[in-house]
């Protein structure tokens, strides 16, 4: 129980914190200025989440590693993010997609992570939701802008909605760590998540004159393991940059 | 520094100290204090140790630990010797909590106050934006520009009427 609590913190940790660093590579590359504020105060959120899911994986660990040790101290394999915000931000429309697909998933479970029957865990999640809706609505927005604008932004953003479909499916994957959480109510299923998220994020699609890409393309085994710290070689690069100082000059404090 | 203010410990109540707390800023915001923002959610006197507890706005608030020492740094300044300050997350913090004096103070900087009550997070349908009085002329032919302005906590606004951009608090 407390393995699968510190297993799932971190999932919930390194997702946020992963995906925290990949959109503050736009900040000064931003195609506009508005979406540079937008995707940097995004990523200050999540990064505020991420300190939070972290600490209080720390402690039930028990072994005396705050947020800074598991942040900047555990290498790739260690890491227990969804694949999906490690990939490469790609071009502006790419990243909307992902965010978009994400923001409506993080929503939706941090929405039953209110009422965890781990106060800590609620108390987080009670925190986080309302930023996360924020986030939600203006990813929804900007979709459909971009798919809902010129022929050239709508066959873009499709191709980038299709491209990142692959990695919607370990989103709703369940293992051994939600189910023996899910079993005493501190989690959801991530199953249970599943119609819901489909069924918001079809209207959303629908109103950005965009095409749902087809469910099947979501379930492809060989796009998982993320959250059992098996990654793709973008994790690798990310944490070279993110954690250099650290590993070049171990307990720097400033 | 000098500290020539009464040291007497037993004398300090937390009403007193509430007092003294809106004399800490926001570092980011600094017309508004700790305690008119709504953040500052206890003062306990316990024998000689004044604990405040306070509460981030949004979660990766860079200003926490600046908060923390400013209100270290004025209450010592007034003599209250052992100050500890502790961070709550639960209730999250809401725009609701912001006092009447602070939102007339943002207004006043040129910041147009919460409109709405705290955001409704039961649901995520895609919905227009408040319409928001421009702070300077206050005009209501306003437009949003950017969900985001020059923090996490404001949305970027331009007045149709008087041209000038501005800062929008968001309801949260």
């Amino acid at each position: 129980m407390n393995d699968a609590m510190f297993q799932y913190l971190l999932r919930l940790g390194d997702t946020t914190l992963v995906l925290s660093q990949r959109l503050s590579e736009w900040t000064g590359h931003g195609p506009v200025l508005e979406e540079e504020m937008a995707v940097a105060n995004t990523a200050l959120d999540l990064l505020g989440q991420a300190r939070m899911w972290l600490t209080l994986a720390g402690e039930v660990e028990g072994k005396g590693r705050d947020e800074d040790a598991l942040a900047y101290l555990r290498d790739a394999p260690e890491y227990r993010n969804y694949l999906l915000v490690e990939r490469v931000n790609g071009h502006y429309g790419d990243t909307v997609a992902r965010q978009f697909v994400f923001d409506i998933w993080h929503y939706l479970l941090l929405k039953r992570l209110q009422s965890s029957s781990d106060e800590r865990v609620a108390a987080i999640a009670a925190k986080a939701i309302k930023e996360v809706a924020y986030h939600a609505r203006r990813s929804s927005d900007v979709l459909v802008r971009l798919g809902d604008g010129t022929d050239f932004s709508q066959r873009r953003m499709q191709e980038s909605l299709d491209d990142v479909w692959r990695h919607v499916g370990e989103l709703f994957h369940d293992d051994e760590v939600t189910q023996t959480l899910a079993a005493s109510g501190v989690v959801p299923l991530h199953q249970s998540l599943k119609g819901a998220w489909y069924e918001h994020v079809a209207a959303v699609i629908d109103e950005a004159t965009l095409v749902m890409p087809p469910a099947e393309e979501a379930e492809h085994p060989a796009h998982r393991g993320g959250i059992q710290g098996r990654h793709t070689e973008a994790l690798g690069y990310l944490l070279a940059e993110m954690q250099h100082l650290q590993r070049a000059y171990p307990g720097a404090t400033w | 520094m000098v500290i020539d203010m009464p040291t007497a410990d037993a004398t300090i109540t937390a009403a007193q100290v509430m007092e003294w707390l809106h004399a800490v800023p926001d570092p980011e915001i600094p017309v508004i204090s700790v305690v008119d923002l709504g953040i500052v959610r206890n003062v306990a006197i316990q024998n000689e140790r004044c604990v405040v507890t306070i509460t981030p706005t949004y979660s990766g608030c860079p200003a926490m630990r600046e908060i923390e020492a400013d209100i270290v740094s004025v209450l010592q300044s007034r003599g209250v010797q052992q100050v500890q300050v502790e961070v709550t997350l639960s209730p999250a913090w809401t725009t609701d909590w912001m006092s009447e004096r602070g939102k007339q103070a943002l207004k006043g900087y040129g910041i147009a106050p919460p409109m709405q009550r705290a955001v409704d997070v039961s649901g995520i349908t895609r919905r227009s934006e408040p319409s928001v009085p421009c702070p300077q002329c206050a005009s209501s032919n306003t437009r949003l520009i950017s969900q985001f302005g020059s923090t996490a906590c404001k949305a970027l606004y331009r007045c149709q009427a008087c041209g000038e951009p501005f800062d929008y608090f968001k309801a949260h």
